[in-house]
């Protein structure tokens, strides 16, 4: 008897068809691994510049006529002064907002217009916000070129990311959670504080973080406000003599800044060609930050998982 | 017996005296709460209102007419003096669209793999990567694109060809854009693709589908108004960036498509005036607004837009 020969090999439209879509898991792969690549590049090639300039005195000197003598200092009181400015007026507003939008507000038309609001606000120009910020708080305000504006400016930038991050959060905490407290008798803003706030506290912190890098490496709305400067002293509040100073404490936030991102981009533009191993070590100090945070916030947002 | 029910009933009543108790506090905070949501709605209020009223001061001195004809130069800050803004919009224009021509098909491509090629480890592996890239501060970018890719990379490569590449040129800002959007593209697409309802996969490898033919004809029409919101929300982003466009792309406004030119963005020159001594009140000063005020319109258009597709496919499919 003659044996039929039987394949499970696809042969002819079919196999092409199986070819193309083998063939195309390697492309898009490729075109994934690009990102990986490119971050990788960067990298090597920022610390080879960098490498000849790398040392402590770049983040303990002030700035400098002299290459390799000019350092970040006072940018990195600057940085530091303005995130705890942009935080501490920023994480109430923003998370309040959430709360507000999640929990309490009217599902009607206001509360569609509060959200296109945030969701346009989240995508305006950075340098947009320095405008604002120059006129209303600089100018309008008399605060000046000075900490205070740049936390108020910023602030006003992150708002609406880490709103939109933290109703994220509220929302996955489980309805459950609430609907116990509130059939306990739980009035709404009890549910909200004992049940529904302390599980989505991981989730807004991890939103908080990453607007903080966000704000830590914003350079366009801070030198609209006045962060292009030579500065020779540490901006704000003196660590520790004014902590316990109310008084000296605001005339501290209300000094003159520069911060790190702008410092590096006065090295980057300066024509000099020996302040380009300064950026490059600049960005290297900034990275570290930023990679920093962003690392925190992953670490929460993965011990607190709620799958 | 009668002892529990006691106690239960009295229980009761000191919590519901508590709760009665609280209510003067639940007002208050209701009212702080709803100030928050205020401060976004009036932050809006108070872009507008600066943007319009230092606007009507520029117009009062250059006509409208003037600022939207398209042969007149954008020449402010010297003789003869221009104030068309088309060559700033040009230049904008320039550095967004060979930007989406890069980062649109590397970002949808990495959507494609990460939602419907990659296994969960690669995927946990791949998706931080895209969140750090994310996550670098323009500056850095802005650096990356002058030092290396137009005096390592672009100049010699061109050179080869005989084209001389300018130093600050649209085509090394339009790469480093690309780069800084790739991950908004691809995590919000992404988003939308693994929002596509498994069904619809089964259904067609049910009837001989490849995964290939699935992802493009199956998944990528399904998930198009994600896809669609991603692209508008990277477009919003590079139109606004304005670091990496003052530093690389150059400071010559220029009615030109050119990658190779050096032209001057609508961020850029709003950077430079920011940076210059033009004293408050004068014209040069002035155009700082009306730039900026077409710069918020042409943002808030992608934004709203982007807002409406997103919501789209999250009702469509949630």
């Amino acid at each position: 008897m003659a044996t039929v020969p039987v394949t499970l090999r696809a042969t002819g439209a079919v196999a092409r068809r199986q070819l193309a879509s083998r063939v195309s898991r390697y492309v898009f792969l490729g075109a994934s691994l690009l990102g990986v690549v490119v971050l990788a590049y960067l990298t090597y090639d920022t610390i080879d510049t960098a490498w000849t300039r790398l040392s402590w005195n770049i983040v303990t000197n002030y700035p400098s006529r002299f290459a390799d003598q000019a350092g970040l200092r006072p940018a990195i009181f600057g940085t530091f002064w303005i995130m705890v400015a942009t935080m501490t007026m920023a994480i109430p507003v923003a998370v309040g907002t959430a709360i507000w939008i999640e929990e309490f507000a009217p599902r009607n038309r206001l509360l569609t217009i509060v959200q296109i609001n945030l969701a346009n606000l989240a995508g305006v120009p950075s340098i947009i916000y320095g405008i604002l910020g120059l006129t209303i708080f600089v100018r309008f305000y008399g605060m000046d070129r000075s900490i205070l504006a740049a936390g108020f400016t910023l602030a006003l930038m992150i708002i609406p990311m880490t709103v939109i991050a933290s109703q994220e959060a509220i929302r996955q905490v489980p309805p459950s959670l609430r609907e116990g407290a509130l059939a306990l008798g739980a009035t709404k803003w009890q549910a909200v504080r004992h049940n529904v706030l302390p599980n989505a506290i991981p989730g807004i912190m991890t939103g908080t973080i990453l607007a903080t890098s966000r704000a830590i490496g914003e350079t366009a709305a801070l030198i609209v406000i006045g962060g292009f400067t030579f500065i020779r002293f540490d901006p704000g509040p003196a660590i520790p003599g004014d902590l316990a100073n109310p008084v000296a404490f605001w005339d501290g936030l209300r000094e003159g800044f520069t911060i790190i991102p702008i410092q590096i981009y006065g090295w980057i533009i300066n024509s000099r060609l020996e302040y380009q191993h300064n950026a490059a070590a600049g960005i290297i100090v900034l990275m570290t930050g930023v990679m920093t945070l962003n690392l925190i916030a992953t670490v929460i947002r993965e011990r607190f998982r709620r799958d | 017996m009668s002892l529990s029910t006691r106690i239960e009933k009295e229980s009761v009543a000191t919590a519901l005296q508590k709760r009665a108790l609280s209510r003067p506090q639940e007002t208050l905070i209701l009212t702080s709460l709803t100030f928050c949501a205020a401060v976004s709605l009036i932050t809006t209020v108070l872009i507008v209102g600066v943007l319009v009223r230092e606007s009507l001061t520029f117009f009062e001195e250059v006509s409208i007419t003037e600022f939207f004809d398209p042969t007149k130069d954008w020449q402010p800050l010297f003789n003869p003096v221009g104030y068309g803004v088309w060559e700033l919009v040009a230049g904008t224009v320039n550095v967004t669209l060979w930007a989406l021509l890069l980062a649109v098909p590397v970002g949808l491509a990495t959507a494609v793999y990460l939602s419907e090629y990659a296994h969960p480890n690669t995927r946990k592996l791949l998706k931080p990567v895209l969140e750090a890239l994310a996550g670098v501060p323009t500056v850095v970018y802005a650096y990356f694109g002058l030092v290396v890719v137009t005096q390592e990379i672009l100049r010699p490569l061109f050179a080869e060809v005989g084209i001389e590449v300018p130093i600050f040129n649209a085509l090394a800002a339009s790469i480093m854009l690309a780069i800084m959007i790739l991950p908004t593209i691809a995590s919000v697409s992404e988003d939308a693709m693994s929002n596509v309802p498994r069904d619809l996969r089964e259904a067609a490898y049910g009837l001989g589908s490849t995964r290939l033919e699935v992802a493009i004809r199956v998944v990528f029409p399904a998930a198009l108004s994600g896809i669609i919101a991603a692209i508008l929300l990277a477009i919003a982003r590079v139109v606004g960036e304005t670091v990496i466009v003052a530093i690389i792309a150059g400071s010559t406004p220029k009615l030109t498509l050119d990658p190779l030119e050096s032209v001057q963005t609508m961020t850029g020159f709003m950077l430079q005036v920011a940076l210059g001594d033009a004293q408050r009140g004068t014209v040069d000063y002035q155009s700082l607004f009306a730039v900026g005020m077409m710069l918020f319109l042409i943002t808030l258009v992608f934004n709203v837009a982007a807002y409406f597709f997103v919501r789209r496919y999250r009702e469509e499919y949630e």
